[in-house]
């Protein structure tokens, strides 16, 4: 369960990111946020895995308030959380392979088991095969698939995805779209924020609109 | 445990991948350490030669009580007698004048005395005692010179104590020269591995946003820092040896021109050991900071 409550994110110079957002999301629930840029859309993301802390209000995950951890603890909540951004953040000096492994390396997985993950996670994103490769040399819907199987390695139970079809084509874009509601079908919470919400339609998820953060309608 | 050796292990690796990327920047950063750890390796290794010679050259300390030129026999034996009743003495022994020549003739000093007919050394006592201590040394030389027929007392020990305290000297002067530039070299690593931080900077991020902890994230930059330590000590073994093997026929010459033999020696595998680690001690320290 993910809960805000309350939550206002104040940036220096006094712009107001979220203004009191009161939010519940249910385990395995699938969420698509929208609203113009500048929204609150991002922030409201980026408060989960605690990269950034709230002004006021509290996050909860699981029963955890994220927004008062220590700096110490914070890493070990993200591990539970996979995240995908607009810009895909992998290492370009790294082979796919490497890159995916990372997150399983950082949680402490045997090399055996790892390899095996990392193995199945490239199969789920159509890449199997390609492990030797480097991210130059993949397309952008490539790399976005890297990077999400970078994210759902570590087998979270929250996904969150801020942007990850943007600067793609539409075939590439609901081939993104697919991958995250199969995940959702699969029982791990979803929250995406998209410009373009008709991707995620198929999975009829719940729809958030933010306006000036805070929450316009909600179906 | 067996996870922990593992994160070690690819860090090692990591680390090891870092520094063969920029195999210029490596060399030129472990070259730094390396003369900068030479300097002081090198002082303490000749210091510790130079210790060994006056240690093989004094043997244990003397007092040489030197004779009237016209004494008989008697007089000898009257000297003799003093020395049987001084305390603490561990041996004495008497050098007459002709084996006194002998000796000089034998240490290929003889050409001094070439002018002079006659031998003009005296006869004298070399006295050992069983105690090291410069007081008493004093106490006895003072004592002496006061018996009949004792033209002159010298405690032969007296050059090696000045050599000795000279040598005390440097290795407090060295120490604090390396305690300087071990510094420098902690400086030096700092800087590498926050240039390395920089260059990096994109892992780093990514790794936190995937839950490294700051351990994890750290843990290249000292096997980082700890290896180009230990490259730098490495050079700086290299160039000590470097400097004992170009040293080593110059000094033997030398020595020969003035009878005596000197055998350079580097530091042994203890002491080359100490230098790798202390180096990887160092870079492991820069990076801490």
């Amino acid at each position: 369960m993910i809960i805000f409550d309350s939550v206002t994110k104040n940036y220096p110079g006094g712009y107001v990111a979220l203004d009191g957002i009161n939010l519940e999301i249910a385990p395995g629930e699938m969420v698509v946020l929208s609203g113009h840029s500048g929204a609150g859309k991002s922030t409201l993301l980026k408060l989960i895995p605690a990269f950034e802390r709230p002004s006021s209000g509290i996050v909860q995950i699981n029963g955890q308030n994220v927004s008062s951890l220590s700096r110490r603890a914070i890493p070990y909540v993200r591990r539970n959380i996979g995240v995908v951004l607009q810009e895909t953040r992998l290492l370009f000096d790294r082979s796919i392979s490497d890159n995916i492994l990372l997150p399983l390396v950082i949680n402490g997985h045997p090399p055996g088991e790892a390899g095996r993950r990392v193995s199945a996670a490239l199969e789920r994103v159509g890449l199997a095969g390609r492990e030797k490769e480097f991210p130059a040399g993949l397309s952008g819907g490539e790399q976005q698939r890297v990077a999400i199987a970078r994210a759902f390695v570590n087998r979270p139970s929250i996904l969150i995805a801020d942007e990850p079809t943007a600067h793609l084509d539409p075939a590439y874009a609901s081939e993104i779209a697919g991958l995250f509601g199969s995940f959702n079908e699969a029982g791990v919470t979803v929250l995406v924020a998209t410009h373009d919400i008709s991707l995620f339609r198929y999975w009829s998820p719940r729809q958030i609109i933010l306006d000036h953060g805070r929450i316009l309608t909600e179906q | 445990m067996l996870n922990w050796l593992y994160l070690h292990f690819r860090a090692f690796v990591l680390a090891l991948k870092r520094l063969g990327k920029q195999p210029f920047g490596t060399l030129l950063s472990a070259l730094v350490m390396g003369i900068a750890l030479a300097l002081p390796a090198g002082g303490y290794v000749l210091l510790d030669n130079v210790s060994a010679l006056a240690r093989g050259v004094s043997g244990a300390p003397e007092i040489s009580i030197f004779l009237n030129n016209d004494v008989d026999f008697a007089q000898i034996e009257a000297v003799r007698r003093n020395l049987e009743n001084v305390p603490h003495l561990a041996d004495f022994r008497f050098v007459s004048r002709d084996e006194a020549l002998k000796q000089l003739e034998e240490s290929g000093l003889g050409d001094v005395l070439g002018g002079i007919p006659a031998n003009p050394l005296p006869d004298a006592f070399i006295v050992t005692l069983q105690s090291d201590d410069p007081e008493l040394f004093e106490v006895l030389k003072a004592e002496m010179k006061d018996w009949p027929d004792v033209a002159h007392v010298q405690l032969d020990s007296a050059w090696v104590k000045r050599l000795a305290a000279l040598l005390e000297l440097a290795r407090t002067m060295m120490l604090a020269l390396s305690v300087l530039l071990g510094f420098a070299l902690v400086i030096v690593t700092f800087n590498t591995v926050r240039l390395q931080i920089l260059t990096q900077k994109n892992e780093i991020e990514v790794s936190r946003l995937l839950g490294a902890t700051d351990r994890f994230i750290r843990r290249p930059f000292y096997w980082f820092g700890g290896l180009q330590g230990v490259l730098g000590g490495l050079i700086a073994l290299g160039a000590v040896w470097g400097g004992i093997e170009a040293l080593r026929e110059p000094v033997a010459k030398v020595a020969e021109a003035y009878g005596v033999m000197i055998s350079l020696s580097g530091p042994d595998w203890r002491e080359s050991l100490a230098l790798v680690g202390i180096a990887a001690a160092l870079g492991w320290l820069g990076t801490a900071i």
